[in-house]
């Protein structure tokens, strides 16, 4: 049976008119790391809130860890931490006197604060600007300085938002390390982001879209269930082939790869490069080839689907 | 014990994050030290050398005699002549002299009618040809300046005769008690302690919560274990402090300079002090939670702000105000301060004499932090 962490069923939450969240249900096992891929608007930063227990849900229940939100978020607080989209520690104060601070909020105190501070500033490479001001310092590390205030206290579930939307690749394959290190050590992550080869890292992936998931599973099902299959063409004139592609049926999108043309085809098509080759708009030279699919094509396909329904 | 380490942990921060911000840091000396020299030197009630123009119709030595008399009382000092009273008068509209005399050309028969001159007893006849020898034309607008000017009606007479002056039994003998040389600083200091720290203390404390908003602190604020009640005590406590700095500066200024005498115990000066000082970074606190930005926060202090200023008796006295302004002041902690610390410095008086005072400055803050707490939700909806 599997242990799950996060549980939430008809979830949703509206701001006035807007529905930010819709009939959202989530299934969460321990020690993995599971995504949120949507894009901005999709309903992920409300989601987390609502699973931290900063927003009341309007509907729908949520058990975070066995606790029942939102009447036990008060107890649900030490178990988790959350990396919020902004940065929200004080610019105003040093890297030590930030963790110094959040250590003490946590009630940690004389050599256990000063070795996990320690700990911290290892892990996470802040030994050097340990002195420095938050405010003066890369998108970098203070995306580190921000997952090391979120772990401080050990939580068994992590939360971040849009954690690597300020950082370079390079840092953002590191933090990703340092997630499956934390996974490793038996740590739940949820993470949301809009990047595709970020969503493809994690265990577990929900597609977002206005405030209803779409699909979700491993990122592998995702693939092999989106229900589509891909041809790339490398056509003359992509961008006239694709306005007229796309009013072809059975044919879901058509997005421009430079001088190629990425064609998402229903999988009820049995074989997708010939029924291409007899539509009349593909010229004869032009090269046509089945592909793997991408965490892209199923955010696409998913989204678009939903839309023509 | 964890909550005594979380308020600590806030302090800590709080006061780190006040010794960076220079500006603020900068402001909680320089604030008590300018306002003070400025308001205890710029603030007075006792009007002097008030700008005046004389008419002469007479054109007579009595004439002349009467103004120089006039100008010696101090009250008023003449500036311009004008041949007429329409010009006297549109130089009264025109804001170049607040009042104008005006000497009638039978100045001397009016002199010698005068009863207060006494030569023998007034004839019945002469009582009610009896006119006053000269005449103000005040800008009224002002009723401070009015009652000035106004207190020269009764300016005696004989000097103009080098004659001693008449040295009649007055009705009434008044003894001024605590500020005998009626010097205004000596009522404006105390007062400066009430105004100054009531600006201070709402003003940091209600940009407080705000910041962490506006910053987005508190997001990561509240998804930690700290309770509403420990953020707001870790949050007021450094300004507590600073509001003590703030007194101290004022008070040892105003005696070193203005010779104000701290008559009082300290020790119940710094009691009632401390209560207002709570009481004032409560009201700031509330303040925190309603606004959603420093400009709110900070509009919401100035409307605050001025009828403590106005309303509590620092500027106007209390009891000249109408009843439903009283009932006003009464809710501001700063009247009841300014009762308190013109009470301790001025007049010696015990504190527990004015329990009702402090029992008030003590509600304010005890209900000040429950509202506050209350009104601080950990959550973002």
């Amino acid at each position: 049976m599997t242990d799950w962490v996060i549980r939430a069923e008809g979830l949703a939450r509206n701001f006035g008119e807007v529905q930010a969240v819709k009939s959202l249900d989530l299934a969460v096992p321990r020690a993995s790391i599971y995504g949120f891929l949507g894009p901005n608007g999709s309903g992920k930063t409300t989601a987390i809130r609502i699973l931290t227990g900063l927003l009341s849900p309007s509907a729908g229940s949520v058990t975070v860890l066995g606790h029942r939100l939102p009447a036990d978020a008060e107890r649900l607080r030490l178990k988790i931490g959350y990396m919020t989209q902004r940065f929200s520690l004080y610019d105003d104060l040093t890297v030590l006197e930030n963790l110094g601070f959040v250590a003490s909020i946590y009630g940690l105190r004389g050599r256990t604060r000063r070795r996990r501070i320690d700990e911290l500033l290892d892990t996470y490479r802040l030994h050097k600007v340990a002195t420095r001001l938050a405010g003066g310092m890369s998108g970098g590390q203070r995306q580190r300085l921000s997952l090391a205030a979120a772990t401080l206290h050990h939580p068994e579930l992590l939360f971040l938002d849009e954690p690597t939307s300020a950082v370079d690749p390079e840092n953002r394959r590191e933090f990703w390390e340092q997630l499956f290190d934390l996974c490793d050590q038996g740590t739940t992550i949820l993470v949301s982001t809009h990047y595709m080869d970020e969503a493809e890292r994690c265990h577990r992936l929900a597609i977002l879209e206005s405030g209803t998931k779409r699909v979700d599973g491993t990122p592998e099902e995702l693939m092999r269930n989106m229900g589509v299959q891909v041809v790339e063409i490398a056509a003359a004139n992509p961008r006239r082939l694709k306005e007229s592609l796309l009013s072809v049926e059975g044919i879901f999108s058509a997005a421009q790869l430079g001088s190629r043309l990425r064609v998402l085809v229903d999988d009820a098509i049995d074989d997708p490069v010939a029924y291409l080759r007899q539509q009349s708009m593909v010229a004869t030279y032009d090269a046509l080839e089945l592909v793997r699919p991408s965490l892209e094509d199923v955010f696409v396909t998913s989204t678009a689907k939903r839309r023509a329904a | 014990m964890k909550a005594l380490s979380r308020i600590g942990a806030i302090f800590a921060k709080e006061l780190r994050q006040l010794r960076r911000d220079r500006m603020t840091f900068g402001m909680v000396v320089m604030i008590p030290l300018i306002q003070l020299l400025l308001f205890g030197f710029a603030i007075n009630t006792n009007v002097r050398h008030i700008p005046a123009g004389v008419v002469d119709q007479s054109g007579s030595a009595l004439g002349r005699v009467l103004a120089q008399t006039a100008q010696a009382t101090g009250v008023v000092s003449f500036t311009e002549h004008f041949s007429d009273v329409g010009e006297a008068q549109a130089a009264i509209a025109a804001a170049r002299v607040r009042a104008v005399l005006i000497v009638p050309p039978d100045v001397s028969q009016r002199l010698a009618r005068h009863p207060s001159l006494g030569f023998g007893r007034p004839a019945a006849t002469d009582q009610e040809v009896a006119r006053p020898v000269a005449q103000w034309l005040v800008d009224g607008s002002d009723t401070i300046v009015a009652s000035a000017v106004r207190g020269l009606r009764n300016m005696p007479l004989l000097e103009l005769l080098d004659k001693p002056p008449n040295r009649s039994t007055p009705t009434f003998e008044v003894t001024l008690l605590y500020n005998p040389e009626q010097r205004s600083a000596v009522n404006i200091v105390p007062g400066l302690v009430a105004t100054i720290l009531t600006m201070t203390m709402i003003m940091f404390t209600s940009a407080a919560i705000v910041r962490e908003r506006e910053h987005g602190n508190m997001e990561m604020l509240i998804t930690t274990p700290v309770r509403p009640i420990e953020l707001m005590l870790g949050k007021i406590i450094p300004y507590v402090f600073v509001g003590a700095v703030q007194v101290s500066i004022i008070l040892a200024l105003g005696h070193l300079v203005f010779g104000v005498p701290v008559n009082g115990s300290r020790w119940q000066l710094a009691a009632a002090t401390l209560l207002f000082i709570c009481a004032s970074l409560t009201l700031g606190l509330v303040i925190s939670t309603i606004a959603r930005s420093q400009l709110q926060s900070m509009q919401m202090t100035i409307f605050v702000l001025l009828p403590s200023i106005l309303l509590s008796g620092f500027m106007f006295p209390y009891d000249a105000m109408p009843l439903a302004a009283q009932y006003i002041a009464e809710v501001l902690p700063a009247t009841h301060f300014m009762r308190l610390v013109r009470g301790v410095v001025l007049r010696d008086v015990e504190i527990l004499h004015m329990s009702g005072d402090l029992l008030w400055l003590a509600l304010f803050t005890v209900g000040g932090l429950i509202v506050a707490s209350l009104r601080f939700k950990k959550r973002l909806d």
